[in-house]
C-alpha cells in the first residue's frame, strides 16, 4: 500500500523534534542551588496500600534533563521572577483596612510549613481549605479587600511565594479526622473514569505513569512541585488548572478551578505525595 | 469545532453504505469474547482512510497508546498499549472490530477508550472544550471508520 504522500503530510505538520522513547523515572538527584537536597522518590504513604504504587515519584523525574536543570537553580527557574511578583503583592497595601498581607505576617518566612500541610482543616470555619481558599479569607475577612478569582495570576504568583517557603519540608496532609470525608471523595474522583474516552486519574496516573502517551511522558501525577512553571504557557500554573486541564482530555465536562470536587481531589492528590519534598515553583514541560 | 469535522467526516465516509445497512452503535452485537462478527456497514474498509483515522489526534489516535513500526514517518508513537505492528498475522478481523468497538468487551477494565459507543458516560464532554456534551453522543469514531481501521490493523503484519 502506497503511504508515501500521507506520512510526508505528516512529516511537515510535525513541527517538534522526535524524541528517543524510555519509559520510566530517571535515576537524578534533585539538588536546589547546590545546596538542598530534595526527597523526590519516597515510599508511599500506608493509605496507599491497597494501589499499584509502593513508591511515590517527582513529576520532576520524568522531564527531559534540561527541563530538569532549569529547576535546580533559581536564578534558571523562570518560576521565581513570579515569586518576585507575589511578594511585591505580600507588601502591597489593599482594602479598606489599609492593610498588606506583610502588615499582619511580616516575612514570608512565616509562611514555612503552609505548602506542605495545605489543603487543611479550619477549625473556626469548619472547612476545608486550600491556600488560596485561605488567603481569600484574609483578604475579605481581614483586609476588606476583594477575593482573588481562583487560579488567577495574582493568586498563584503569591501562592508561589507561600510554596518557596516550604521547599525541601515533606508534604504532610491530614488525611483523616474532619477531613476524612472530603478526602474520600477526592479519592472517588480520582478512579472515576470520566468522559467520552473513559479514563480517571488512574488511568494515567497510576497504572501508566512512566510510560508514553503520545509525545508526553507520564508521571504519576503529583502536586508536591505546585505552582509549576510550564514552559509551554510561560507561566505559573495551579493545581486546579492542571486537574481541569486533564479532565478536559478525557472529553469529559471538566469541574471548575475551585470547586468543592478540585478542592477534594487537591486534598487527595497532595496526599498520594505525603513523604515528597515540596518543590514549587517546579518546572515542567 | 471538531465535533461538527467528525460528524461530516463520518457523513461522508459513510457515503458509499446505505444509511439503512449501518448497525447503530447501541445495536452492536457482541460475541461472549467481545468481537463483532458482521461488518458494521457492508462496505469492505478502506485500509488508506483507516491509516488517517489511527493517526488522527482527534479520531483514532491509536498511535498514542500504541506503536506501529509500519508508521516509522508518524512521531511520538505511545507505550500505553501493546504494538500493533503485526496484529494483522495475530487477530481477526471480528476481533478486530469488537476491540475498536469496545475494548472493554475482551478486556475488562482496560485503558481503551471505546470508539463505536453512545452512552453509559460519565460527564460526558463536548469534544475537547471541557464543556457538557449537547444533545445525542456521537460516537468517535463513525461505522466505517471502524471499518476502515480494521482494514488498516489487517494489513500490519511483520514481514
Ligand atoms: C489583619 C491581619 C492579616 C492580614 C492583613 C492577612 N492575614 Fe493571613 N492570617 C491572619 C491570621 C490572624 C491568620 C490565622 C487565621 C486562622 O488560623 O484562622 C492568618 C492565616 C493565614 C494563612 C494560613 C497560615 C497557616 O499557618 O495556616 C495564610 C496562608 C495567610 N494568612 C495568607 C495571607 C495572605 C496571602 C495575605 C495577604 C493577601 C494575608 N494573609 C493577610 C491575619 C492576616
Ligand atoms: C489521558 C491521560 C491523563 C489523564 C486521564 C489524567 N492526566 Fe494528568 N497528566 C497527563 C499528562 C500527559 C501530563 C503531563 C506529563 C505528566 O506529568 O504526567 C499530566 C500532568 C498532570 C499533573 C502535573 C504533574 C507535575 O509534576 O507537574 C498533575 C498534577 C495531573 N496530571 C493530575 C491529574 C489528575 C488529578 C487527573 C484526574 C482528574 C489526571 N491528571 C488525569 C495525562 C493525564
Ligand atoms: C488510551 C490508550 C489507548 C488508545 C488511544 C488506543 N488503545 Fe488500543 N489498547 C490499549 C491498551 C492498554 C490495550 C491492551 C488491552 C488491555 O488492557 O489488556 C489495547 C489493545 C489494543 C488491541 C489488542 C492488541 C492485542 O492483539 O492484544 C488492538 C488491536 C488495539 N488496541 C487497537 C487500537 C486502535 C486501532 C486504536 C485507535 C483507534 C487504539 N487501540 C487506541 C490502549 C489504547
Amino acid at each position: 500500500m502506497n503511504f508515501k504522500a500521507l506520512t510526508a503530510t505528516i512529516a511537515l505538520i510535525a513541527a517538534a523534534p522526535v524524541v528517543a522513547l524510555a519509559g520510566g523515572a530517571d535515576d537524578d538527584t534533585l539538588v536546589l542551588n547546590g545546596e538542598v537536597e530534595m526527597t523526590t522518590k519516597a515510599a508511599a504513604p500506608a493509605h496507599m496500600a491497597d494501589t499499584y504504587v509502593d513508591e511515590i515519584i517527582s513529576g520532576w523525574h520524568f522531564r527531559a534533563d534540561e527541563t530538569q536543570a532549569l529547576q535546580m537553580d533559581d536564578f534558571e527557574n523562570q518560576g521565581m521572577i513570579f515569586v518576585d511578583d507575589g511578594l511585591a503583592t505580600w507588601e502591597t497595601v489593599e482594602g479598606s483596612e489599609g492593610k498588606s498581607c506583610a502588615s499582619c505576617h511580616e516575612s514570608p518566612d512565616s509562611m514555612k510549613g503552609v505548602a506542605a500541610t495545605y489543603p487543611k482543616w479550619n477549625e473556626d470555619a469548619g472547612e476545608l481549605r486550600t491556600v488560596q481558599m485561605q488567603m481569600n479569607d484574609c483578604r475579605v475577612n481581614r483586609m476588606g479587600a476583594a477575593p482573588w478569582k481562583y487560579d488567577a495570576k495574582v493568586a498563584i504568583n503569591v501562592e508561589a511565594m507561600i510554596a518557596s517557603q516550604s521547599r525541601g519540608m515533606p508534604v504532610d496532609v491530614q488525611i483523616d479526622g474532619p477531613v476524612k470525608a472530603a478526602w474520600e471523595q477526592g479519592k472517588e474522583l480520582y478512579y472515576t473514569r470520566t468522559g467520552i474516552l473513559e479514563l480517571s486519574c488512574a488511568s494515567c496516573h497510576e497504572e501508566n505513569y512512566g510510560n508514553y502517551i503520545r509525545a508526553d511522558h507520564l508521571s504519576q501525577g503529583q502536586i508536591n512541585g505546585f505552582p509549576t512553571y510550564r514552559l509551554k504557557n510561560a507561566k505559573l500554573n495551579g493545581v486546579h488548572s492542571r486537574f481541569k486541564g486533564c479532565v478536559r482530555d478525557t472529553r469529559a465536562e471538566t469541574y471548575s478551578p475551585g470547586s468543592e470536587e478540585f478542592i477534594a481531589l487537591e486534598l487527595y492528590v497532595k496526599s498520594r505525595g505525603n513523604g515528597l519534598s515540596v518543590e514549587g515553583p517546579s518546572v515542567r514541560n | 469545532m471538531k465535533l461538527t469535522t467528525i460528524i461530516c467526516a463520518a457523513a461522508f465516509a459513510a457515503g458509499a453504505a446505505n444509511a439503512a445497512d449501518v448497525v447503530a452503535p447501541s445495536d452492536a452485537s457482541f460475541t461472549e469474547y467481545g468481537e463483532i462478527e458482521q461488518s458494521l456497514t457492508g462496505v469492505p474498509g478502506n485500509p488508506e482512510e483507516g491509516m488517517k483515522v489511527a493517526i488522527d489526534k482527534g479520531l483514532g489516535n491509536c498511535v498514542a497508546c500504541h506503536k506501529i513500526a509500519q508508521l516509522p514517518d508518524v512521531p511520538f508513537h505511545g507505550e500505553v498499549g501493546p504494538e500493533l505492528s503485526w496484529t494483522g498475522e495475530v487477530r481477526s478481523e471480528a476481533e478486530l472490530r469488537g476491540i475498536l468497538a469496545n475494548a472493554k468487551m475482551m478486556f475488562p477494565d482496560t485503558v481503551m477508550p471505546a470508539f463505536y459507543k453512545t452512552s453509559g458516560f460519565i460527564r460526558p464532554g463536548n469534544g475537547y472544550t471541557g464543556k457538557a456534551a449537547e444533545g445525542d453522543i456521537e460516537p468517535i469514531l463513525s461505522a466505517q471508520q471502524i471499518e476502515d481501521v480494521v482494514a488498516f490493523l489487517m494489513t500490519l503484519k511483520e514481514s
